[in-house]
């Protein structure tokens, strides 16, 4: 049973597996992957689960994507863990990870904030709790809490 | 050590750090008092000030030339005008190419920490937007210090807790020193809870009030800030507020012999002028102690 995948199995790539369901498109808006990138893509959404009630799986096919690249989606994806598959088989296997810093990737929820200007600085935040999940701007020290898919540039 | 290369917020000093900025401070006044000086001599100071500011603007002036140091004043006017040419970053990568030491303030939170990312010299956050002042934080201590007394003291924030972000930087510092804090308000512009949890984490004692009368008698200090009428959008519910929070001489009846009376100026009607002739009042000589702080703060930047 366990080959009869939801999605058809992929020769090498990625699997992003135990996203919190619904989030999945967050999760490649994140990682910046778009209908505009070569990569193939499937996105399996609300998968029945044994653990979580229910979860989002995303396959990125031909790439293997690097931990500090994928850890900044623990942000809307606390649990998810990242696959690396190689001729078919799961050759790698960890959790993300929360980063201590996230730049660029957020912005700032004060509207007088320097970093929602036009001075030439990507946002920065800075880990301050982790339950529940909060983080400081560098610049301005305001915290953002809640849902931070609400925060995350367009 | 101080190992600073930039003065931004209080929450990047330590305990021993203040300590020494507040030490450099007393070593200092003679020259804040007028004694000639040469020990910045040669160095120049820039006033990059994006809004208008008399005190702080004067007091960091005062203290760089009394230390024999040269100043470059960019007044809001001029300031406003390259900011709709150019970026914050720009200016500053241009000025600090003519000074040794920037000074700061700007409508922005966080201009300050920015501003150090793109100068080339020592940056000193003289006030953005609502955010961080540190040097006023910084002379209030020294105040308290040499006036007072810092260790465990006894002291009562009044006025606009909540937005008020100057009183909160201010609270988090007196909590390194194990402050007694009665927090008085009323109770629209209470201190953020959060901010009070952090307090009590640091080991302060804080107490909140919404009466001045009820805690005056416990005080070594009382740090009296404005309360804006622009937080009510009753007039007469301001009024109200306003008068019950203002320190007159029936206030002081009963309260330690030694107490004083702070306020960071400029003042409206919070502190009856009646009060100035009590041995009570420090806030004019708190508006003297700007300079010789500012003093050490450009010399523990500046120095070699
Ligand atoms: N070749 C493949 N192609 C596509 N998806 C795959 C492939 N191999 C595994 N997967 C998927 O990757 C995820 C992890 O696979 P694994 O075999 O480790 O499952 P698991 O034992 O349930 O792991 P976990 O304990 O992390 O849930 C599963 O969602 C699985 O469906
Ligand atoms: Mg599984
Ligand atoms: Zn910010």
């Amino acid at each position: 049973m366990e080959r009869e995948l939801r999605i058809k199995s992929i020769h090498n790539g990625t699997v992003i597996d135990h996203i919190r369901a619904g989030q999945a498109l967050n999760v490649l808006k994140i990682l910046r992957i778009t209908g505009a990138s070569k990569a193939v893509i499937s996105v399996a959404m609300n998968v029945p689960s044994k653990n979580i009630t229910s979860k989002d799986i995303v396959k990125i096919e031909d790439r293997e994507l690097a931990s500090d690249e994928v850890d900044k989606i623990a942000l809307i994806a606390p649990n998810a863990t990242i696959n690396i598959i190689r001729g078919y088989e799961v050759i790698e296997k960890h959790k993300v990870q929360l980063p201590d810093e996230i730049e660029g990737i957020i912005k700032c929820a004060n509207p007088n904030c320097i970093s929602n200007t036009k001075e030439p600085v990507s946002p920065k935040f800075v880990l301050h709790e982790v339950d529940p999940l909060q983080f400081r701007c560098f610049y301005c020290d305001r915290i953002l809490v809640g849902d931070f898919i609400d925060y995350v540039k367009t | 050590m101080f190992t600073k290369k930039n003065i931004l917020s209080m929450r990047d000093f330590s305990r021993s750090e203040i300590d020494l900025v507040l030490e450099g401070a007393e070593k200092l006044e003679k020259y804040a008092l007028g004694k000639k000086s040469d020990l910045l001599q040669g160095k120049i100071m820039a006033n990059l000030f994006f809004e208008p500011s008399t005190r702080t603007r004067l007091s960091f002036e005062s203290a760089m030339k009394r230390l024999g140091g040269e100043v470059l004043n960019l007044g809001s006017q001029e300031a406003s005008s390259i900011s709709k040419g150019e970026t914050l970053s720009d200016t500053v990568r241009v000025i600090s190419n003519y000074c040794d030491v920037l000074v700061l303030r700007h409508p922005k939170e966080g201009a300050a920490r920015m501003a150090a990312q793109f100068s080339s010299v020592p940056v000193i956050n003289a006030g953005d937007g609502a955010g961080h002042h540190p040097t006023q934080t910084l002379l209030d201590l020294y105040t308290i210090k040499r006036e007072s007394f810092l260790d465990g003291v006894s002291i009562a924030l009044v006025g606009d807790l909540k937005y008020g972000r100057t009183v909160h930087s201010l609270a988090y510092a007196l909590a390194m020193y194990d402050a007694k804090m009665f927090l008085v308000s009323p109770e629209q512009l209470k201190m953020p809870d959060d901010i009070k949890s952090d307090l009590k984490d640091l080991g302060a004692e804080v107490i909140e009030s919404t009466s001045l009368n009820d805690v005056v008698k416990d005080l070594d200090v009382l740090y009296v800030t404005r309360i804006q009428r622009e937080r009510f959008p009753d007039p007469e519910e301001y009024g109200k507020v306003a008068d019950s929070y203002c320190v007159s001489l029936d206030l002081l009846n009963d309260v330690r012999k030694n107490l004083i009376i702070m306020h960071p100026l400029p003042r409206v009607n919070e502190i009856d002028v009646e009060v100035d002739k009590t041995p009570h009042a420090k806030y004019f000589k708190q508006a003297f102690y700007a300079v010789p702080v500012r003093m050490a703060l450009l010399t523990l930047l500046l120095g070699d």
